[in-house]
């Protein structure tokens, strides 16, 4: 069977959603989510990161044996983690120090490990750039969405460089938000609105069905 | 002092699974049962601290005085992942029940990011070889509270009645979110204590 490429984009968003669906790399989905641009810059580098990663165990997919594939996957992941590392030291050095251990843990996040295991490595080059750039693309609007809510309600205000939405709180923000609770609970919540909404769809097509 | 302020910073004030959001990976997939999470925790426990020993000899005797500080992160997770495939032969041979129980999260212990996380702060620390090493112990050791603590609710879920929304993920999440808070109580236990 062959796989449309677009497919393999697409499914990032929602069928194969990483954080939604199918649960992996939580820790820095809830430590960098304190504030929207933090998300953003940690959702690009998993992209970058992600995108390296299965290409170049896709185009090595061949001459891997099995038995080593591991380390040959940890090393191919932690080459682009370093290219990260030290290119936002030198020109976001600010960002590197908030994002902190988080960049170079960037190399045991789950979900990079689980696309090169499950996807690239059994899928053509095109296919496996195009599944890192929709699973990455999708994790980074995972980011987005939870720091936005969790900046919203615990500043009361979404700071991005200098503008800011809305220009004074309405009002008291709750910090709680931006701490470690709240995270965890955000997030809790979150998917099991989505669980709602997913479920509520699946009983409208089986109407429509019968 | 400094010991005690490492151990008690480590298990209880700056725990890594309420606090620091490492290791949340298989703190939520093995804490089915608390077997499994007892067997994990031993597991994580002796990873934890053999590696932050020896990525600090690295750090101190290698990397630092040749000034390889890029390598720092393919150097650790290298010798971490050796760690693990210790333990993995290790635990096959002598406990093979507890092996099969923990299954695909043995080798995960690679990617717990908890692991590669203590080693990380032991350099931002700057810690000798024997602070890490303590670090590093301390941190498995809050770890192994937490997954302890939170397997002994979830073996109770089992015999309530939980909304199917709220089933498997989402509950665990927002439980974890309400022990969280309650550790958040001991971010003024130094203050209190040394005072």
């Amino acid at each position: 069977m062959k796989r449309s490429v677009f497919y393999d984009f697409t499914k990032g968003f929602i069928e194969e959603n990483p954080t939604f669906r199918l649960v992996i790399g939580m820790c820095p989905t809830l430590a960098v989510t304190t504030s929207v641009v933090n998300g953003f810059w940690m959702g690009l580098s998993v992209i970058f990161v992600l995108v390296f990663a299965n290409v170049f165990v896709s185009l090595l997919r061949k001459v891997t044996p099995d038995e080593i594939r591991l380390p040959v996957f940890v090393i191919l992941i932690a080459t682009p983690v370093v290219i990260v590392e030290l290119v936002m030291k030198a020109y976001l050095p600010a960002m590197y120090e908030i994002l902190g251990i988080f960049v170079p843990l960037i190399v045991v996040n789950c979900i990079i490990i689980a696309r090169a295991e499950a996807f690239a490595f059994k899928q053509p080059v095109l296919n496996s750039l195009a599944d890192g750039l929709g699973i990455g693309a999708g994790y980074t609007l995972n980011l987005i969405l939870i720091s936005g809510i969790r900046e919203f309600l615990g500043t009361g205000q979404i700071t991005i460089g200098s503008f800011r939405f809305p220009a004074t709180p309405f009002f008291e923000p709750a910090a709680v938000m931006l701490t470690p609770p709240g995270g965890f609970i955000c997030l809790g919540l979150l998917m099991a609105i989505l669980n709602v909404l997913l479920a509520r769809r699946e009983r409208k097509t089986k109407a429509q069905a019968v | 002092m400094e010991i005690i302020a490492i151990i008690l910073g480590g298990v209880l004030i700056n725990n890594f699974v309420f606090m620091q959001y490492l290791g949340l990976c298989p703190f939520v997939g093995v804490s089915r049962q608390l077997e499994t999470a007892l067997g994990m925790s031993g597991a994580v426990i002796f990873v934890m601290t053999m590696a932050s020993a020896v990525t600090s000899v690295l750090e101190i005797y290698v990397l630092a005085p040749l000034g390889l500080g890029y390598l720092r992160t393919i150097a650790y997770i290298l010798v971490i992942a050796s760690f693990v495939q210790l333990v993995e032969l290790f635990m096959k041979k002598a406990a093979p029940g507890l092996y099969k129980a923990l299954g695909i999260y043995l080798p995960l212990i690679t990617t717990n990011c908890a692991v590669l996380g203590v080693t990380m702060l032991n350099v931002r620390h700057s810690y000798g070889v024997l602070m890490s090493t303590l670090n590093g112990l301390a941190g498995a050791l809050g770890w192994s509270l937490a997954i302890i603590i939170f397997a002994g609710i979830r073996e109770r879920w089992r015999l309530m009645d939980i909304p199917k929304t709220l089933e498997g993920f989402p509950l665990a999440l927002v439980s974890t979110g309400l022990m969280s808070l309650a550790f958040l109580g001991f971010q003024n236990l130094f203050k209190a204590v040394f005072r």
